[in-house]
């Protein structure tokens, strides 16, 4: 059974989304989703970016209020 | 009132003493006691270790006796804990004493993993140990030329590093004549040179003027160290002559044991530093799992915060103020000028051009950080 986790990125410089999704992908299962929130306009391009070069799977990007969702599935 | 603090590095040291002061007529009074449970006698100024790599500092000026640090009326042990039991409110520790307390204050720190990526131990040099510091110093001395690659895990500590690495680097094979035989190459794990996008901005023209190549969205997989190559998550490969490595860290393997926190970070609240679900526990330093620097400035701001509120409970029953994700964080910058990064929750670090008073600054601060342990500063 795949586990949600939702990591919490908002209002950060330091270490950034993208640096708190690869962090946070090390300890979770292949076929667990990672949800990462994220107030940095650049994370709507950055993270696919990496997800896609990695190998691993973006199922859900969508921008709530000033607050990006976007959804990670660990592929490998 | 019992308020216990583990851990005795920057940010434990810090909040044991601040409370000190702050609880000075609460502690004469037998109204508060402070205790201190640590897992070593000495303290070690850890932004040291970079000079030491470079052979600027040598090891025995990075420590001080701990108790010597911290104020008398707190008292002190050498005696890391074993188990967290938080529903008894109670830690026991490696000794098998049992100390129970009203308020935790949880500062245990992180640690780096090298062993956790294949051929990273056996093929690369670090800087985050006094041992391995040392040996990086001695490797960069008998280097004669060649390819030196410089790449970060993640998480890591002290998230400037890396950037401050490339300078002293360059600054060192030129002193020692051999910068022109010396090809200097920085990788980074997301998609520019530093997270902090200022000071991406900020390192781009700078690396380029010194001469550093870049490769960005390099995560690194595994080191073949026989035949000297390293291998990204992302698929590209690159051969070295020497290889250098932030390393990635984890919390203490206590917090992971007890279940505490994944990957050993203790979910914590942004605002009040308290463990989630945990009224009486607070997180400072390192061991949160906030998306805050992992930096001795952080963890001075974010103890700062914790002891302002711990004493205004005590004496008014309410806290005063939130942590607003204040670091600030000096960027040695080479040929002895520096610069910084101050920055908080909401506000982007604006930085300046470096400058020779902002690297002695730097190097007065070596030694002000005892000062500034003893909460002085």
């Amino acid at each position: 059974m795949s586990e949600t986790k939702v990591i919490d990125a908002c209002d950060t410089f330091c270490p950034g989304p993208l640096m708190e999704l690869i962090s946070h992908i090390k300890h979770v299962a292949v076929g667990d989703v990672i949800e990462l929130l994220s107030t940095d306009q650049g994370s709507a391009a950055d993270i696919p970016e990496w997800v896609k070069k990695v190998g691993h799977e973006i199922i859900g990007s969508e921008q709530i209020g000033n607050v990006w969702h976007i959804k990670v599935r660990k592929a490998k | 009132m019992r308020i216990l603090v583990v851990g005795g590095g920057t940010a434990g040291t810090i909040v044991a003493n601040n409370l000190s002061r702050r609880l000075t007529g609460e502690i004469r009074a037998g109204k508060v006691r402070i205790t201190m449970l640590s897992a070593s006698d000495r303290h070690m100024y850890q932004p040291g270790l970079l000079y030491v790599a470079f052979g600027q500092m040598t090891p025995d000026q990075l420590y001080r006796d701990q108790a010597n640090l911290l104020e008398p009326t707190i008292e002190f042990h050498v005696d890391p804990v074993k188990q967290f039991q938080l529903d008894k409110n109670k830690v026991v520790t490696e000794s098998g004493k049992t100390h129970e307390y009203d308020i935790l204050v949880i500062a245990t720190g992180s640690r780096m993993v090298p062993e956790e990526t294949p051929g990273l131990t056996e093929g690369a040099e670090f800087f985050y140990t006094e041992a391995s510091a040392v040996k990086m110093y001695k490797k960069l001395r008998e280097f004669k030329g060649g390819r030196v690659m410089v790449a970060v895990g993640v998480p890591h500590k002290c998230p400037i590093a890396p950037v401050e690495v490339m300078f002293a680097l360059d600054d060192f094979f030129k002193a020692r004549g051999i910068r022109d035989k010396v090809q200097l190459k920085y990788h980074y794990p997301i998609g520019r040179l530093h997270t902090i996008e200022n000071v991406a901005k900020w390192a781009k023209p700078e690396f380029e003027r010194i001469g550093v190549d870049t490769e960005t969205l390099f995560n690194i997989k595994e080191i073949d160290a026989k035949n000297k190559v390293m291998k990204s998550e992302e698929g590209t490969e690159v051969e070295y002559d020497l290889l250098i490595v932030i390393p990635a860290h984890r919390g203490m393997e206590v917090i992971e044991r007890d279940n505490l926190g994944s990957g050993g970070w203790i979910p914590t609240d942004r605002y009040s530093l308290k463990m989630n679900g945990h009224d009486n526990v607070y997180v400072v330093g390192d061991t949160t799992n906030l998306p805050v620097s992992k930096t001795g400035s952080a963890a001075h701001f974010q103890a700062e915060a914790i002891c302002e509120n711990i004493a205004s409970i005590i004496k008014i029953g309410e806290p005063v103020r939130d942590y607003d994700g204040k670091v600030y964080c000096f960027i040695e910058a080479g040929h002895e000028k520096a610069t910084y990064a101050m920055f908080n929750y909401l506000n982007p670090p604006d930085l300046k051009p470096p400058s020779k008073p902002m690297h002695w600054f730097k190097i007065s601060y070596n030694h002000m950080y005892w000062t500034s342990v003893r909460g002085l500063l």
